[in-house]
C-alpha cells in the first residue's frame, strides 16, 4: 500500500508493529523512574551516584524523566501512532457496517465458518415465516430479500460493536488531551497564562490570610484573585495515638468580604472558583494559643504564649504559664500548667492540648483551653483538564466492554425450493467469541428441528 | 471464634486443597480432585465469613472500616479473589486440574500473610489518607484484576508444561500432563482470563487516579506504585494486541501471561518492600 515516500512513513505510523514496539519501550523505560528517585536536588544525585553518572542523568533528564523530552516524545509518537492507525482502519469499518448485509452472493455463504443444511416439507414462504419467527423470538432482527430462485434471510447482532476498539483508542487520546490541558507547562507556553492551570501550595499560619500561592514548578507566586484565611487547624488522634483527622477551618474572602467558612480535611478538599485546596501538611509553632474564661461568664480572654513564660491576666486577676510539655516530634500532646489567682497555693496540673480544663480556685472556677499554634499546609490546584481525563476514563471502560464482550454476529438462511419442499442453508459467523456463537448457532437450528 | 481463627482454618483448607489438586495432577484419580475442590470451597466459605467477621470486629473496636486497608488485609483479599475466580472457572469449564497451578498460589498468599513477621495482622484505625470510599472501589477492582492475572499466569505455566510434554515423545508410557486440557483450550482460557483481568486492572487504575485526585489534587504523579501499575497495563495491552493483530498464540502468549503476572507481583509486593512512595503502607 506504500508507493511514495510520504506513504512509507504513514505506513509505519499505521502499523501495529510500531504500537507493540512503543508499548514495549514505554513499559521498560518507565521502570527507570521507579528506581532512580525523582525530582531531588542535583546534589543528591552526585552524592548517590557519583559525578559522572549524575552528569549523564542530567543529560537525559533522568531526575525528572516523566517530563523529559524523550519520554514525552515517546508518548507523542504513541499518540500519533494511535491516531494514524485508527484513521487508517476506521473507513474500512464504516464501509463494513454500512454495507447492506442482504447484498451477498450465495457462493459467499459457502465460505462461512459455520454452516448447516436442512430440508423442510413446505414451500419457501412458509419456511421463511417459520425461520424469521424463530429468529425474532430469540432477539434477532431478521430481514428477508428474494434471491433467485428462493429467498435469503439475514439476521444480525452487534454490528456497532466493531467500533468498540476505536472507542478505546479514542479514549486514550481524550485522556492525553485532558492531561495536556491541565498541565502547567502548557498553561505557560501555549496559553501564556500561568493561572490557567497550576499546582502549588501555601503554608498558612492560623489566623492569617493569603491571596496567593507558590507554584511547585519554579516557586512562582500566583495570585488567586481571592483570599483564604486559616481560622483553625486541628489534629485529632485515635486512642492508640495514630492520627485520625487533620482539619483546617478556612474562610474564603472574595472582594474583601467573607463568602464561606469550610473545613478542609484529607480526602475532603475545598473548591472555589476552579481552584481546589487540599489538606497536605502542617507545621507546628512552638507557641500556644490560650482561651481562658470564668465559668460564671463574667470575663474571658485569649492570648498567645510561649513555654516557660509567665502570663498575667489582670482583669481576671490570675497568672499562669506552661512549665512542662510532652511532645511527639514538634507536636505538643500534653502540657503542664501552672495557674494562680494569688490566693493560696497555685494549681499545677497536666492537660491535653486543645482540651478544656476546669480549674477550681478560691476566686471561682476558670475554664482554660490551651493548644499549639499551627500553620496548615494546603496544596492548591487548578486543573481544567480533569473532566476530560475523567470522561476519557469512562469512555475507556465503555469501549473495553464493547471491544471485549460484544461481537458482530450474522446468521444467513438461504431458502431454495426443491421437488419435495424447501432446502435451507444456514451460515453464520462472529468476529469474536466464536465458540459461544457456535453454540448459539447450533441451538437455534436445534430449536427449528424440534419445532418441525 | 474470632476472625483470625477463621482465617487460620481457611489457610489450612487452602493448603490441603493445594496438596490434593497436586495429587490429582500426579496420580490422576478424579476422587482426589473432588476432595481438592471441596476443600477449596470450604476454605473460601470460611474466608468469606472471616472477612465479614473482621469487618464487624473493626466496628466493635470503634474504628470501623472495610478490611482492605493494609498489607495483611489486601493479601487475604487477594487470596479470596483468586480462589473465588478459580472456583468459578473450574465450575464453568469443568477443568479441575487447573487447581494444581492456582491453589498453591492462594495457599502461599494466606500462609505468607499469617506467618511473615513483616506483616502486621492487627486491625488498625484508618489514617486520614485512607478515609475515602474510593479506597474500597480501588482495592476491589485492582484485586479482581490481580486474581485474574494470577490465574492467567498459572494457565500459562500449564500451557508450557503441556506443550513441552507433547513435543517430547514420552518414554515412560503415560505422561503427567495427559490429564491437562488440550493446548487450544488452555490457550483460549488464558486469553479470556487476561481480557477479564485487563478490564478490571483498567478500572483499578482509574479508580486509583480518581481517588488520588480527591486526596492529593493530582490524578497521576508517577509514584512507583502508579508507574508499575501502568507498566503492567502496557504489558497486557501489548499481549492483547499481539494476539488480536499479529495472531500470536500459544507459547508466546503463555510466556507473556507469566511475565505479566511477574509485573503484577512486583507492582503489589516489590514496590511496597523495595521502592518508596505514597502507597507503601505495606512496610509500615
Ligand atoms: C499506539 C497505540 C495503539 C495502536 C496503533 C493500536 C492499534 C490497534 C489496532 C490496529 C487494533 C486492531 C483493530 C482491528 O483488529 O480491527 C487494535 C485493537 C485493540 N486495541 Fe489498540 N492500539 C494502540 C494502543 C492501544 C492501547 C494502549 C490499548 C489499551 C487499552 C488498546 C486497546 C485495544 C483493544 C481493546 C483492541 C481490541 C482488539 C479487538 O477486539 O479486535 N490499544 N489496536
Amino acid at each position: 500500500m506504500t508507493t511514495t515516500k510520504k506513504n512509507a512513513s504513514l505506513g509505519l505510523f499505521a502499523s501495529v508493529q510500531l504500537a507493540l514496539f512503543l508499548l514495549c519501550l514505554l513499559a521498560s523505560t518507565s521502570i527507570i523512574g521507579t528506581i532512580v528517585p525523582q525530582n531531588n536536588p542535583a546534589a543528591f544525585y552526585v552524592e548517590r551516584y557519583g559525578a559522572a553518572t549524575a552528569r549523564f542523568f542530567q543529560l537525559l533528564d533522568i531526575p525528572d524523566m516523566y517530563n523529559s523530552w524523550w519520554f514525552l516524545g515517546l508518548l507523542t509518537l504513541f499518540a500519533v501512532n494511535l491516531i494514524v492507525c485508527s484513521a487508517d482502519r476506521i473507513p474500512q469499518v464504516i464501509r463494513l457496517v454500512r454495507r447492506d448485509s442482504l447484498a451477498i452472493a450465495p457462493e459467499q455463504l459457502e465460505k462461512f465458518p459455520l454452516r448447516s443444511e436442512r430440508h423442510l416439507v413446505e414451500d419457501v414462504p412458509a419456511a421463511a415465516a417459520r425461520v424469521t419467527t424463530l429468529l425474532r423470538r430469540h432477539g434477532w432482527h431478521a430481514r428477508t430479500a428474494p434471491l433467485n430462485p428462493g429467498l435469503l434471510c439475514c439476521a444480525e447482532k452487534g454490528k456497532w460493536s466493531r467500533f468498540g476498539v476505536y472507542v478505546v483508542h479514542c479514549s486514550i487520546l481524550v485522556i492525553l488531551a485532558g492531561a495536556l490541558l491541565g498541565s502547567s507547562a502548557v498553561a505557560h507556553k501555549v496559553f501564556r497564562n500561568p493561572l490557567f492551570a497550576f499546582k502549588g501550595s501555601v503554608m498558612l499560619p492560623e489566623g492569617e490570610r493569603t491571596a496567593h500561592i507558590f507554584a511547585h514548578k519554579g516557586g512562582e507566586r500566583l495570585d488567586l484573585g481571592f483570599a483564604l484565611r486559616c481560622d483553625d487547624f486541628t489534629i485529632e488522634y485515635y486512642g492508640n495515638g495514630m492520627p485520625k483527622t487533620y482539619r483546617s477551618t478556612v474562610t474564603v474572602f472574595d472582594g474583601g468580604a467573607p463568602v464561606q467558612t469550610t473545613d478542609i480535611e484529607v480526602n475532603r478538599p475545598l473548591t472555589y472558583k476552579g481552584v481546589t485546596f487540599y489538606q497536605s501538611s502542617y507545621h507546628p509553632f512552638q507557641e500556644y494559643r490560650v482561651a481562658l474564661k470564668k465559668q460564671d461568664g463574667s470575663a474571658a480572654t485569649t492570648a498567645r504564649i510561649s513555654a516557660a513564660r509567665q502570663m498575667d491576666w489582670p482583669e481576671g486577676g490570675v497568672s499562669y504559664g506552661i512549665i512542662n510539655r510532652e511532645s511527639q516530634g514538634e507536636v505538643t500532646r500534653r502540657l503542664k500548667i501552672w495557674f494562680t489567682d494569688n490566693q493560696g497555693e497555685p494549681s499545677v496540673f497536666w492537660v491535653n492540648a486543645d482540651q478544656e480544663a476546669a480549674i477550681e480556685r478560691p476566686s471561682g472556677i476558670y475554664l482554660l483551653t490551651i493548644g499549639q499554634r499551627y500553620a496548615t499546609g494546603l496544596q492548591a490546584t487548578k486543573d481544567p483538564g480533569v473532566w476530560l481525563v475523567y470522561g476519557g476514563c469512562l469512555l475507556m471502560l465503555v469501549g473495553l466492554y464493547i471491544a471485549f464482550f460484544l461481537s458482530h454476529r450474522r446468521i444467513y438462511v438461504y431458502m431454495q425450493p426443491d421437488e419435495t419442499g424447501c432446502h435451507l442453508l444456514f451460515a453464520g459467523d462472529a468476529n469474536k467469541n466464536k465458540v459461544g456463537f457456535e453454540n448459539n448457532f447450533a441451538q437455534l437450528i436445534n430449536k427449528l428441528d424440534s419445532n418441525t | 471464634m474470632d476472625s483470625s481463627q477463621l482465617f487460620g482454618i481457611a489457610m489450612i483448607a487452602y493448603l490441603l486443597a493445594a496438596a490434593f489438586y497436586l495429587g490429582l495432577f500426579l496420580f490422576k484419580v478424579e476422587r482426589i480432585g473432588l476432595v481438592g475442590t471441596l476443600l477449596a470451597l470450604g476454605g473460601t466459605c470460611a474466608q468469606t465469613a472471616a472477612i465479614g467477621l473482621r469487618w464487624h470486629e473493626s466496628y466493635q473496636l470503634g474504628v470501623g472500616h472495610a478490611p482492605l486497608t493494609n498489607m495483611y488485609e489486601s493479601l487475604v483479599f487477594f487470596a479470596w479473589c483468586t480462589s473465588c475466580f478459580y472456583l468459578a472457572l473450574e465450575y464453568r469449564f469443568k477443568t479441575r486440574i487447573m487447581g494444581a497451578f492456582v491453589m498453591p498460589c492462594v495457599a502461599m498468599a494466606m500462609a505468607y500473610a499469617s506467618f511473615s513477621d513483616r506483616i502486621d495482622s492487627q486491625i488498625n484505625p484508618l489514617i486520614p489518607a485512607l478515609q475515602s470510599n474510593w479506597l474500597i472501589a480501588h482495592v476491589v477492582t485492582c484485586f479482581i484484576g490481580y486474581a485474574a492475572f494470577a490465574v492467567a499466569g498459572g494457565l500459562g505455566l500449564m500451557y508450557l508444561l503441556k506443550q513441552s510434554a507433547a513435543t517430547r515423545p514420552n518414554r515412560s508410557g503415560r505422561g503427567m500432563t495427559d490429564a491437562l486440557p488440550s493446548v487450544q483450550v488452555i490457550d483460549d482460557l488464558t486469553h479470556k482470563t487476561i481480557v477479564f483481568g485487563f478490564m478490571w486492572l483498567s478500572a483499578g487504575i482509574i479508580t486509583g487516579a480518581v481517588w488520588a485526585n480527591e486526596a492529593w489534587g493530582t490524578y497521576w504523579s508517577w509514584d512507583p506504585k502508579e508507574t508499575w501499575s501502568i507498566i503492567t497495563w502496557f504489558l497486557y495491552a501489548l499481549t492483547l494486541h499481539a494476539r488480536f493483530t499479529r495472531g500470536w498464540r500459544g507459547r508466546r502468549i503463555a510466556w507473556l501471561a507469566i511475565l505479566g503476572f511477574i509485573a503484577v507481583f512486583f507492582t503489589y509486593f516489590g514496590v511496597n518492600f523495595l521502592l518508596s512512595g505514597l502507597h507503601s503502607y505495606g512496610s509500615a
